[in-house]
């Protein structure tokens, strides 16, 4: 009778304080990690986006991808989303006439989609072995498929949808964008930035991608500007072009603690694909948590030491069926 | 009396209706393994870019794994609040938890895409800890290896290894205070694995409290499934029932479900999320279907005298080990959005490869308990 | 502009315009289009006028073989320069069985004697396939065989140059017949020149090929002292560098998914992509989009003309596929269409699938009602016992 009171009583005091201490965590939950300061990634505008798609050919070009087949005939490399086989790709909005672009009522716009290259990705924390790594001068997420064991934590963490894993291959991998870091040592940066012809996918130092994003936006719509091509800081291969009319916002600048790929639109993010994200990134509370209960197994040995002792003084050394004897 | 006989093999004959249905089952999975090894996880299931967990993550390990918690419930009761009236439950609790945990870690070697590399997650060099995964991973791995050895007493007796018995007795405090740890670890990880995918988990299965809600359902589970097992294998065998230990087993089951019916509560009011368990959606309605299956066992089994009819013990441990389930099928499954437009319900292929999981599980149990001293012996 | 310096101050490329009897200005334009058809930078029309000033007209022996003479009559309708022009000033044409005067032994003594003269500056021309089979009996030119003649004349030689498919890779003659028992080779085994003389050689394949094709990479080699950059098949990359899908007209058509699906019908009329009636354009490479043919200018062509591309410079597609056989797409990116924001993708529930939850679903509902029923009725047929004893212990066995 006792030992039920007692037990209901001390699991109900051990729960509430738990519960507590893990209601408590969102509050002092780690800061979202910053982008790191020579971090690298890209300027997407797609006010200056024609949907060409070069972007998309050269990215399968440069990472040695097959085209994907969605049209009856398979004439055509035509992806529905990004895959395993496809680290980029350009969607396209559309709504009603589609009379006028970057409009969002009766009109149509073009959204490039590939890795964000987050501040603080929810992959890189998911990953259990280490196979998504942040680089931590460049701040470019990897991946590296030896170290894979193609569990997926990382495709269901990504709020983008990022990661994508081969399942029509018995030694499948992940895929995604990781920004043509395999081409830097020839001299390269992105494939997708190099071919843009109209500036709309601009290479870069985030910090300052940020900058020209900023300057854009203060820019009122029709006025004429110098439009940067492929790299920011590399050589000018800029043409005058006329500014957008852009919503006020730079998607990337504080989504999760911020991302490495920035977007300008002139059409509403969440309609063209970019999930509404809050400024915490989910990657800083799951680790909080994680942490709190299991950092340097404090915790845990604490609780196993607790029930050691209650083990070793209920369990008779002797036979295991003499227990029955106790009391009923 | 009856309650303290030793434990002995049930016996009988193997082959019946049921363990053939499961060797069917069995049979039919070797060439689909054959496929999904060789081809890959699309020739067999439906898994795409928006579910890359599909019902063998789901179903195979993170439920199976929690309908193994019976050994972990009983085991904490019997010997660390040290009511040693529930010993006979001990080692038929046991032997279900044994296979369900042993199957539910063979079910993600089954479902890994890079399964080769599988011991990257314990090796040191590769190990992230700040991803759940890890630690879920290595509890789970090392809570199979202390059930093996909690377990091989009944195997140490059936082979008359009684010096090696004697010499395990002696140490066995060890491991049962580690399965008794290791459980409240993995299955409240296996909630707080939700937590890295941020807003794409609904808001009725979003919260801090998840580690909490996952390790509470885990418990009251493992109790219900006791229940479930005790009153099935009863039934089948022909046996008695051991409703002396069943009945007020149940009231403690209730006491853990009410705690888990009020922090889930709780938190849905203080986060503001109970309003879209009123919108006409399939997350709504899952969410109602849900919450029903956990206040059913206060109406099948509130009264004492209800609770002295297995009848309502068995239906009370199917229900909540349905709701259980269903808590994470909707927190994986359900009320998993990634953007885009993706379906998924498991192919035929998943469908016989789960059930052929849980085949070997009945199988293993039946087997065991007919054949080595598990349940106690029939005067 | 540079060339224009050159001609102004050096009266050695007026004696050449005057000596060519053509205008100064037909000479640079002359120069200035084979540079171009080259693809070479600006400024490399002088060099090429410097070249042709020389007084050295380099010999080229020319020699036929199991051909019908096409490449020479392509060669005969070039403009720019005429065949005239070509072989009276810019080279010494040795040996050609067409043009040349001579007949018989004294044609060979020409031969053997300017071999002998020019030895190791020669440029060696082959028109035609060579058979193989019966060692080479099939193509006898004096006595000798293809065979044998063709690695006499190669050893020597400064360059080799096999012009159209036949002597590129073995062209028309060496088609499979379609009866089944010599399916699997042609009847004398033609070959080209490549594989003859067992080493890479330049081919010029087409049937017939643009001349410009033949008479650019010639000029190059007066010019530079070398052959333009080939690709792994010896063809020159300014002219077989990119597929003919690549530089279609009709390419946009191709992207947007219209075809014409018949000779005259209303997509043909409209010059619509003629790949679905078996245009090779897709796997084939050349540079026919781009320059057409018979100096009318671009989009005189094959698939301008309303009939699909066959392929005739390709080995495997030309004269090997049956001409309206849908080729393969070598090319496919960029795509046209443009995928919505969010695509439905993944499967629902088959039927199959389906039905087995609702077995299992049926099964386990089923065996829960059925335990159920068992349980309770046997605990009330306890309960039953129990009421009969009020006092003593209860029996607990039960029934059932």
């Amino acid at each position: 009778m006792t030992n039920r009171r007692d037990f209901l009583k001390g699991f109900l005091a051990g729960g509430t304080a738990l519960a507590t201490a893990t209601a408590a965590e969102p509050v002092c939950a780690r800061e979202s990690h910053e982008r790191p300061p020579e971090a690298l990634g890209l300027l997407y505008d797609a006010t200056l986006c024609v949907g060409c798609k070069a972007c998309v050919a050269a990215c399968k070009q440069a990472n040695d991808l097959p085209p994907e087949f969605n049209t009856v005939d398979h004439l055509w490399d035509t992806p529905l989303d990004t895959t395993a086989y496809t680290f980029n790709i350009i969607k396209m909005y559309r709504n009603g006439t589609m009379e006028a672009k970057d409009q969002e009522e009766n009109g149509y716009s073009f959204m490039k989609v590939s890795c964000m290259h987050c501040a603080d990705p929810s992959c890189v924390s998911a990953c259990p072995v280490q196979a998504m790594t942040k680089n931590p001068e460049t701040g470019v997420v990897g991946y590296d498929a030896d170290r894979c064991i193609g569990c997926r934590y990382c495709v269901a963490a990504c709020p983008f949808g990022i990661p994508k894993f081969q399942y029509d291959s018995p030694t499948g991998k992940i895929g995604k964008c990781e920004l043509c870091r395999h081409r830097t040592k020839d001299g390269h940066y992105s494939a997708c930035a190099e071919v843009c012809p109209t500036g709309a996918t601009l290479y870069g130092k985030t910090s300052d991608l940020l900058v020209e994003a900023k300057r854009r936006l203060a820019l009122k719509a029709g006025t004429p500007y110098k439009v940067p091509r492929g790299k920011l800081g590399g050589p000018d291969q800029s043409y005058e072009g006329v500014a957008g009319n852009y919503l006020q916002h730079v998607y990337g600048e504080t989504e999760y603690g911020g991302t490495q790929v920035l977007k300008l639109s002139g059409v509403n993010f969440q309609k063209v694909g970019m999930p509404d994200l809050p400024p915490h990134a989910a990657a800083a509370l799951s680790e909080t948590i994680q942490h709190t209960l299991y950092g340097n197994l404090v915790l845990p040995f604490a609780v196993l030491g607790a029930m050691t002792w209650a083990a070793k003084r209920n369990v008779a050394p002797g036979d295991d069926e003499t227990k029955e004897s106790d009391h009923g | 009396m009856a309650e303290h006989a030793l434990p002995a093999p049930v016996g009988g004959k193997f082959i019946n209706a049921v363990t053939l249905s499961c060797l069917v089952l069995i049979a039919v999975c070797v060439p689909i393994s054959f496929v999904r090894y060789f081809y890959g996880l699309a020739a067999v299931t439906n898994l795409n870019d928006g579910y890359p967990f599909g019902i063998w993550v789901v179903l195979d390990v993170v439920i199976g794994s929690a309908f193994a918690c019976g050994g972990f419930s009983v085991a904490m009761l019997v010997y660390i609040f040290n009511k040693g009236e529930y010993h006979p439950l001990v080692r038929p609790a046991l032997l279900g938890s044994l296979f369900g945990y042993t199957l539910a870690g063979a079910g993600v070697l089954y479902d890994l895409g890079r399964w080769w590399n599988f011991w990257h997650i314990f090796w040191p060099g590769y190990m992230n800890f700040n991803s759940v995964m890890v630690e879920v991973a290595v509890c789970i791995s090392l809570y199979i290896v202390v059930m093996w050895i909690e377990f091989s007493p009944t195997f140490l007796e059936a082979f008359g290894m009684a010096e090696r018995r004697r010499k395990l007795n002696k140490v066995m405090f060890a491991f049962i205070a580690l399965g008794t740890l290791l459980p409240m670890m993995h299955q409240s990880s296996l909630g707080s694995m939700l937590l890295v995918m941020g807003i794409q988990i609904h808001p009725l299965w979003n919260t801090a409290m998840l580690p909490l809600l996952y390790l509470l359902t885990a418990i009251t589970m493992g109790y219900a499934v006791v229940l479930f097992e005790s009153c099935l294998s009863a039934s089948s065998y022909r046996r008695k029932i051991e409703t002396h230990l069943l009945t007020p087993l149940a009231k403690i089951m209730l006491g853990f479900l009410a705690v888990y019916l009020a922090v889930r509560i709780v938190d849905l009011v203080l986060r503001g999320a109970l309003g879209s368990a009123f919108a006409l959606s399939l997350e709504a309605v899952m969410f109602w279907l849900e919450t029903a299956c956990f206040v059913l066992p206060f109406f099948l089994i509130g009264k004492e005298a209800k609770r002295r009819n297995p009848a309502n013990l068995f239906l009370a441990g199917i229900t909540l080990m349905l709701g259980g389930a269903l808590l994470r099928i909707n927190g994986y499954l359900i009320g998993y959005e990634t953007g885009g437009n993706f379906n998924y319900f498991p192919s035929i292929w998943e469908i016989i490869g789960t059930a052929a999981m849980f085949s070997i599980e009945v199988l293993g149990y039946i087997y065991i308990t007919r054949r080595f001293p598990v349940l106690p012996r029939e005067a | 502009m540079g060339a224009r310096l050159f001609l102004d101050a050096d009266s050695a490329a007026a004696a050449v315009a005057d000596r060519l009897r053509i205008s100064r200005r037909d000479f640079l334009q002359f120069c200035a289009a084979t540079a171009g058809t080259l693809g070479l930078p600006a400024g490399a029309e002088a060099a090429i006028a410097k070249a042709v000033a020389k007084a050295q007209r380099p010999s080229v022996i020319w020699l036929h073989f199991q051909e019908c003479t096409g490449c020479s009559e392509s060669l005969l309708r070039a403009e720019h320069p005429t065949l005239e022009k070509l072989i009276f000033d810019v080279i010494s044409l040795d040996y050609h069985e067409t043009l040349m005067a001579a007949a018989g032994h004294q044609a060979e003594a020409a031969r053997k004697s300017a071999m002998e003269a020019n030895k190791g500056k020669y440029i060696l021309v082959v028109e035609g396939a060579i058979p193989t089979k019966q060692n080479g009996i099939f193509c006898k030119v004096g006595g000798h065989t293809a065979i044998d003649l063709v690695k006499e004349c190669a050893a020597d030689a400064a360059a080799v140059i096999a012009i159209g498919s036949c002597a590129s890779w073995g062209g028309m003659p060496s088609t499979h017949p379609s009866i089944a028992a010599l399916a699997d080779s042609s009847p004398t085994g033609s070959s080209g020149v490549a594989e003859v003389l067992g080493k890479p050689v330049v081919t010029i394949p087409g049937c017939p090929p643009n001349p410009y094709n033949f008479l650019a990479t010639a000029v190059h080699f007066l010019t530079f002292g070398k052959l333009p950059e080939v690709d792994k098949l010896g063809r020159p990359l300014f002219a077989y560098g990119r597929l003919v899908h690549e530089n279609c007209e009709r390419r946009a058509h191709f992207d947007a998914g219209r075809f014409a699906m018949e000779f005259g019908d209303e997509g043909h009329r409209k010059g619509y992509c003629l790949y679905k009636l078996g245009c090779k354009g897709p796997e084939t490479y050349a540079n026919c989009p781009a320059i057409g043919f018979n100096d009318v200018g671009q989009g005189y062509w094959p698939v301008g003309c309303g009939h699909p591309c066959i392929g005739c410079t390709e080995k495997g597609v030309g004269f090997t596929k049956p001409i309206h056989q849908v080729a393969k797409v070598l090319n496919v990116a960029p795509p046209q269409q443009y995928p919505r924001i969010s695509e439905e993708q993944g499967k629902g529930a088959s039927f199959a699938a389906a039905a087995a939850v609702a077995a299992i679903a049926g099964a386990a509902a089923g065996g829960t009602v059925m335990v159920t029923r068992n349980l309770g009725l046997s605990h009330k047929a306890e309960e039953l016992e129990k009421a009969k004893q009020p006092s003593g212990p209860t029996d607990p066995t039960i029934q059932g």
